[in-house]
């Protein structure tokens, strides 16, 4: 769909606005609406729609495969290990309190940290299904 | 809703269905905001009606848009959901009445959430605090699902890639 003029330039103009978005959800989400598992679909969103207008390879470009497939485990690893970090610091397992003197900071740090792993999880599994769908279609396509 | 739920069930047409259902999800996503839950409605626009339609779209071109025909008449089908309709409406009217301040719900673990939360975790956001704090073993397993499901979709459509690939090479 890359000929489309109108497309491309509202493609253009939103793709920013999205993502800036995702990270607005993703870092805001402890004062409004929102949180990690938001913040990652909208990232996804956000790619998945550069990848519908200007193409997949286009996109697998910009986010490439491997990159993708590594954000999957992340956020996982990001997530337990906050909870491993708990015990380290002598509290049970993902407990916050002990992760800054001050308990009510140390809840905040866990908090941001672990919503940073569910966004990343979730953005790229999100990816890595449409990838693989579409790098299928292509396949189909060439037949 | 009623409307796009009885278009989806009567349409041939799956393209139609597709984008029905992207509507659907969309009025869902109003009806939850109308609740208040304004992270779910969301999720509920974002994942229902944006990334899950591209997906089902995917899925169309590699199967076609034709629903095929039924092979059989739809009575004992129909009598079964029927069934589970009423049973699931009998259900409900066991449940306590809508907003009642007293409903087991509201009373057990609720008020200490909601009064001591913002103390205990300096997080505006409640639903924020018990997903990641209060509740945070659960969402650990939510994500190691999200994961889980990633990791299966890579198995199965990978395997199958490189088995074509071998076969065009023999």
């Amino acid at each position: 769909m890359k000929d489309f003029l109108v497309l491309r330039i509202v493609a253009k103009l939103l793709i920013p606005y999205m993502l800036v978005f995702a990270l607005y959800v993703q870092f805001h989400g402890d004062f409004g609406p929102g949180g990690g598992f938001q913040a990652g679909v909208i990232a996804a969103a956000a790619v998945i729609f550069y990848a519908l207008i200007f193409g997949l390879p286009a996109a697998r470009r910009m986010v490439p495969d491997g990159l993708v497939e590594a954000m999957v485990g992340l956020g996982v690893l990001l997530y337990a290990g906050v909870g491993v970090a708990g015990i380290v610091l002598g509290g049970n397992f993902l407990d916050y309190f002990v992760l800054d003197a001050d308990p009510v900071a140390g809840q905040h740090r866990g908090i941001f940290w672990v919503e940073a792993g569910v966004g990343i999880t979730v953005s790229g599994v999100m990816l890595k299904i449409f990838y693989m769908f579409a790098g299928r279609r292509r396949r189909a396509r060439e037949r | 809703m009623a409307v796009a739920t009885v278009a989806i069930a009567l349409q041939r047409n799956l393209f139609s269905v597709v984008i029905l259902g992207g509507v659907y999800s969309f009025l869902m996503a109003t009806v939850l905001v109308a609740l208040d839950a304004v992270d779910v409605a969301m999720t509920e626009a974002s994942v229902g009606a944006g990334i899950s339609t591209v997906l089902l779209l995917g899925a169309l071109y590699l199967c076609g848009g034709e629903e095929a025909k039924p092979l059989h008449r739809p009575w004992l089908p129909l009598a079964v959901s029927l069934i589970i309709v009423g049973a699931l409406v009998y259900g409900t009217l066991g449940l306590p009445a809508f907003s009642d301040a007293l409903a087991p719900i509201h009373v057990h673990v609720a008020p200490r959430y909601l009064l001591q939360g913002p103390i205990e975790t300096g997080i505006p956001n409640v639903v924020t605090a018990v997903l990641a704090s209060y509740r945070g073993f659960d969402t650990l397993g939510e994500v190691t699902v999200v994961f889980t499901a990633g990791a299966g979709v890579i198995a199965l459509l990978r395997r199958a890639r490189r088995r074509k690939d071998w076969e065009s090479e023999k």
